[in-house]
């Protein structure tokens, strides 16, 4: 573990430079930011109860608990998608060998690499008016009551979905949900398997083979032997996971309208519009985020003391 | 490797089941969602052509001032950060002290905070009405809707990368070594340059590099600290943003294209470092 020693830093006069040094520059770029956040958010008004009443009164906003639900439900969407291809990914990477493994891992790591500007804009490029699935999507020879097409005849013919009761004018992507969703899914793409991964690698193969030379099933093995030894990794990957989807900003605002209470307006594209207008509202909000993101450092660091512990 | 070792190994890969559907269902996964979409990018960039690409990669009166910014201040940030980022990932590995755990766990909130909401937060506080702000424009020194707005985002964004790469070589430095070094006679500034200082520059100059790559592509921190003046305060990513917004899709493409071919290197600069500080290492052992 951690060598203790007296070392370089044996001076008590080096220790107090350093731990200064530590204290003024994390308290000044770290913790001031999050406290304007909480302090913005309440302290608006003559006294305590105003400034209470007054926080509370930002998330009577209509458009704020629209941009609640559209995260939500965007979250809801795409946390689970990345857990899926996380726990498949991490099982054929770490119980299996083959040719290629780091490549492969290095292409799930790719989003990290990417801009979140850029992370929208390849979106755009697909499925923007002018992108490459553009035109297709939104062809103006449909009428606008109809919106998906049928195979028949050996051809695709626009098909009328008022049957179904769907009223859409085309399929939109960009500017609309799923284009939020996809940028979301691209963003947070590599969290979940990238916790597993390793966890995986250093459990090794024995349990597993165990069990399914005693009979049980490869879905068997994979629930009773294989998840509860990763579940605190697993949890840790989806709360990142939520954290980042929930909080995603420059890729979300490449796809999104733009329009205050639109499907497409996320929590912080809402505080970041609403910084414009109505600083205290933008702030009261942001608490919101600024506490999904406490909550998540705090798991993290519990699950590492929790693994120190057991490791 | 040794004859039961291969055996072994061959014989996991006949017994765990599962890997056909997940790896095909990890491939699928994995290029729809990232290869075709950077496919994409590819592609539209290929489209244009290599003289046009470079017309506009270099030409357009906005898009220089906007690298420079990025990298410039990307560049300052990076460096202040590997010089801070130092000093505390040393204090919080050799130093006891009150509220170190605390002080540990704060190191990754920018990490946890979303860009938006460390941004308006950046923007308030070094504002001209801002906490730390009032006193900075007081002086003269305007922190908000500047270049140094720009910088101070950048270091926020970019801190954890080089405490955190720092913190696991710190932790694997021997006391001992050092106190051996100065038992001999050596002056603590010979201790710290010829016996610390050799150790650990892979890991100052990966945290850097990290720190670099992050904070050239970073979006949502800096555009409201910014104020997006043009010629000015405004980032290349902004100027993708606004491209898109007038559905100018081949500038866009070429300034994400520079930015994106500047980032893999920083990448594989990264991994490179990482593996010749390995196979040192492991040379060393």
């Amino acid at each position: 573990m951690r060598k203790r020693g007296k070392g370089l830093a044996g001076g008590r006069l080096v220790k107090f430079a350093c731990v200064a040094t530590t204290v003024g520059f994390i308290g000044v770029f770290l913790v001031l930011p999050l406290l304007v956040v909480f302090w913005e958010g309440f302290t608006h008004g003559k006294g305590f109860f105003e400034a209470v009443a007054s926080y509370f009164r930002a998330f009577s906003d209509p458009y704020a608990r629209k941009a609640i639900w559209v995260t939500l439900l965007v979250a809801a969407i795409a946390v689970p998608l990345n857990v899926v291809f996380g726990l498949a990914a991490a099982w054929s990477i770490a119980k299996f060998e083959f040719r290629g493994k780091s490549l492969l891992v290095t292409l799930i790591d790719l989003p990290f690499a990417v801009s979140p500007v850029i992370s929208g804009l390849i979106f755009v490029l697909l499925f923007g008016s002018k992108g490459y699935f553009g035109p297709w999507l939104a062809d103006p020879s449909y009428p606008t009551h109809v919106h998906w097409v049928g195979w028949s005849g050996g051809n695709w013919w626009p098909v009328s979905m008022e049957w179904a009761s769907l009223h859409w004018q085309s399929i939109r992507i960009i500017f609309a949900l799923p284009g939020v969703v996809l940028a979301t899914v691209f963003v947070t793409f590599p969290f979940v398997a990238r916790e597993l991964i390793p966890l995986m690698q250093e459990q090794g193969n024995e349990e597993e083979l165990a069990a399914i030379s005693l009979g049980a099933s490869g879905l068997q093995t994979f629930w009773r032997v294989t998840m509860p030894n990763v579940k605190w990794g697993l949890l840790y990957g989806v709360v990142l996971c939520t954290a980042r989807a929930m909080g995603e900003f420059g890729a979300v605002a490449v796809v999104s309208g733009g329009e205050l209470g639109g499907p497409t307006m996320t929590l912080p594209l809402y505080i970041g519009t609403e910084y414009e207008s109505s600083t205290q509202r933008a702030f009261a909000i942001a608490t919101l985020l600024a506490t999904i993101g406490l909550v998540s450092m705090m798991v993290k660091t519990v699950l590492e003391w929790r693994m120190e512990r057991e490791g | 490797m040794t004859a039961l070792q291969h055996q072994s190994r061959r014989r996991r890969r006949n017994i765990l089941p599962g890997f056909g559907p997940t790896m095909g269902y990890t491939l699928l996964y994995l290029s729809i969602v990232v290869l075709i979409p950077l496919g994409g990018l590819v592609l539209k960039s290929a489209e244009i052509g290599p003289a046009k690409f470079w017309r506009l990669a270099t030409q357009d009166k906005e898009v220089i001032p906007a690298y420079e910014l990025a990298f410039g201040a990307s560049f300052l940030a990076a460096l202040t950060n590997a010089f801070f980022g130092f000093v505390v990932a040393w204090t919080l590995v050799r130093i006891r002290f009150p509220g170190r755990r605390l002080v540990d766990a704060v190191v990754d909130m920018p990490f946890a905070l979303p860009t938006a909401v460390s941004g308006i937060a950046l923007a308030t506080l070094f504002g001209p009405v801002g906490w730390i702000g009032k006193y900075t424009h007081a002086m003269g020194w305007k922190t908000a809707y500047s270049q140094t707005g720009v910088f101070i985002a950048l270091v926020f964004i970019g801190l954890p990368f080089a405490v955190r790469t720092l913190q696991p070589a710190l932790e694997d430095l021997d006391a001992e070594v050092e106190e051996a070094a100065m038992s001999l006679g050596a002056t603590r500034w010979q201790t710290f340059w010829k016996v610390i200082f050799p150790a650990l520059w892979p890991a100052v100059l990966t945290g850097f590099a990290l720190s670099f790559a992050r904070a050239v592509g970073e979006y949502g921190s800096v555009t409201f600290i910014s104020g997006n003046i043009p010629f000015e305060t405004k980032i290349p990513a902004q100027l993708i943003r606004e491209d898109l917004e007038g559905n100018y899709y081949v500038s866009a493409t070429v300034v994400a294209v520079v930015m994106l071919g500047f980032s893999f290197v920083m990448l594989l600069a990264v991994n490179l470092l990482q593996w010749w500080t390995g196979r040192k290492f492991r040379r060393a052992v």
